[in-house]
């Protein structure tokens, strides 16, 4: 009994969703303010999101006439769950000591619910440009899914003896070292980090919010409190993926002593290196997109598996 | 005044409505988000949809065809929002007061919160009246 209501603890404060939804908005924050920096502006003051959240709460919701009301309203929320969860399963794992292992077949699974559920959200609002877009999150879904996988299996290929569990993996990075420190593995990281680029539908792979041809296309209907749900969700999917880039490929989050400040400086990096990619490219076409996933990024990704599987 | 309130005075998200403006009020619009006068600094920030909007813009002298649009797009944007009137032509009608199809000003079909008159109005001018919007709220 104890342990069902610390689990629930655990999803519902630390590491789950109220702890990442706050890290979120504050990594939206440094998103905002280093793209501005990059334009040359000063850019929104530390606070922005929670004000931007906190408004949102108190506006109205306008239920399109013609959508389907239920699934409108719900499918923002599946997604929320799914990224809190997988947030909760990669702390867990690498807190250690809370008995909890953790597979990764699931994280990769639950990773996905957020755009599968914008695609229904978007698909039951009864707009023809946000199904548009859910039409192009279901493209960029099949693009990106195979040379992501393919990366996360090239770590699971290298850990020996070869385990799905999270717990597994990190095991054997604090025993060998880092896997990012063999060739195959950087491969996989950078096809990881492209990858990411399109689950979190940052530019160039932004293509099913195209501001300027879709008006934000998925989440064109959405106000008021269902918006905040949607933007929070893509805040803590921008906390998670890297968390979980650090989980399977530089060994995990260190919580005691100097090991906090080296998991920071680990995280800012990988979200530095996401803003600067979504900064410095233009937006691609989807039939683009979905060529360079399929092509050039699956052959580097098949490139790391062969050199784990040859060790090394 | 609420958490709530404090957040709609800290992120104001614009949703721009050209109706029937000659363009050049619009380009002004533009201009407050360039690094000189960045109004992203106060959580000003352009949004594509009006149902994410907080602030409905409206430009231009409302000839008679976009009277239903611009009330339609009224109409939709979540409550609480204001609405502004931008340029001589959204406040008065301007030079086209005596053209065959105005049907304006803005104020005759939708409530409007802040008027930012000229022709156009300069971008320092614009950031005004928002300031001046905030003030009221
Ligand atoms: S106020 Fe002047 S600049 Fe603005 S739309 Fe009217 S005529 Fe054009």
């Amino acid at each position: 009994m104890a342990s069902t209501l610390s689990m629930i603890l655990y999803f519902i404060i630390f590491p789950g969703l109220v702890f990442t939804a706050v890290a979120g908005l504050m990594t939206t924050w440094v998103d905002r303010k280093v793209s501005a920096l990059v334009q040359w502006r000063v850019g929104p003051p530390w606070y922005q999101p929670f004000a931007d959240i906190l408004k949102l709460m108190g506006k109205e919701i306008v239920i399109p006439e013609g959508a389907k009301r239920t699934g409108f309203l719900v499918a923002p929320l599946a997604g929320l769950a799914a990224v809190a969860l997988v947030s909760t399963m990669l702390w867990l794992a690498s807190m250690r000591g809370t008995g909890f292992v953790g597979d990764l077949i699931g994280v990769i699974y639950l990773l996905t619910i957020p755009s599968l559920g914008m695609i229904i959200g978007a698909s039951a609002s009864g707009n023809p440009l946000a199904s548009i877009g859910a039409s192009r999150e279901m493209k960029l879904i099949l693009a990106y899914e195979l040379p992501f996988v393919i990366a996360i299996f090239t770590a699971v290929t290298k850990v020996s003896p070869m385990t799905l569990k999270l717990d597994g993996i990190l095991e054997y990075q604090a025993v060998n070292g880092v896997l990012l420190g063999n060739l195959s593995c950087i491969i996989a990281f950078v096809v990881a980090i492209l990858c990411a680029q399109a689950k979190l539908t940052y530019p160039p792979f932004d293509i099913p919010e195209a501001e300027t041809e879709l008006m934000d296309g998925t989440h064109m209907e959405y106000s008021g409190p269902a918006l905040a749900v949607v933007k929070v969700t893509q805040a803590m999917m921008l906390f998670t993926l890297p968390v979980f880039f650090i989980t399977i490929f530089w060994g995990g989050l260190q919580l005691t002593g100097w090991g906090i400040l080296y998991t920071i400086v680990k995280y800012v990096i990988i979200v530095t290196i996401i803003v600067l990619i979504k900064n410095t490219n233009p937006r691609v076409r989807i039939d683009q997109a979905v060529r360079f996933f399929w092509g050039p990024v699956t052959v580097l990704a098949v490139i790391g598996m062969i050199l784990a599987v040859l060790g090394l | 005044m609420g958490a709530t309130g404090w957040g709609f005075k800290k992120s104001l998200w614009v949703f721009h409505l050209n109706a029937g403006a000659c363009n050049n009020c619009d380009i002004e619009v533009l201009d407050c988000l360039t690094p000189r006068f960045d109004v992203e600094r106060f959580g000003i920030k352009l949004v594509g949809s009006v149902k994410h909007a907080d602030v409905l813009l409206v430009s231009g002298s409302v000839p008679r065809k976009v009277v239903p649009d611009m009330i339609e797009t009224w109409e939709q944007a979540p409550k609480p929002c204001a609405v502004v009137a931008l340029g001589s032509c959204g406040c008065t009608g301007g030079i086209f007061r005596d053209g065959y199809n105005f049907a304006g000003p803005v104020d005759k079909h939708i409530p409007v919160d802040a008027y930012i008159p000229g022709c156009p109005p300069r971008p320092e001018a614009i950031i005004g009246g928002i300031v001046k919007l905030i003030g009221t709220l």
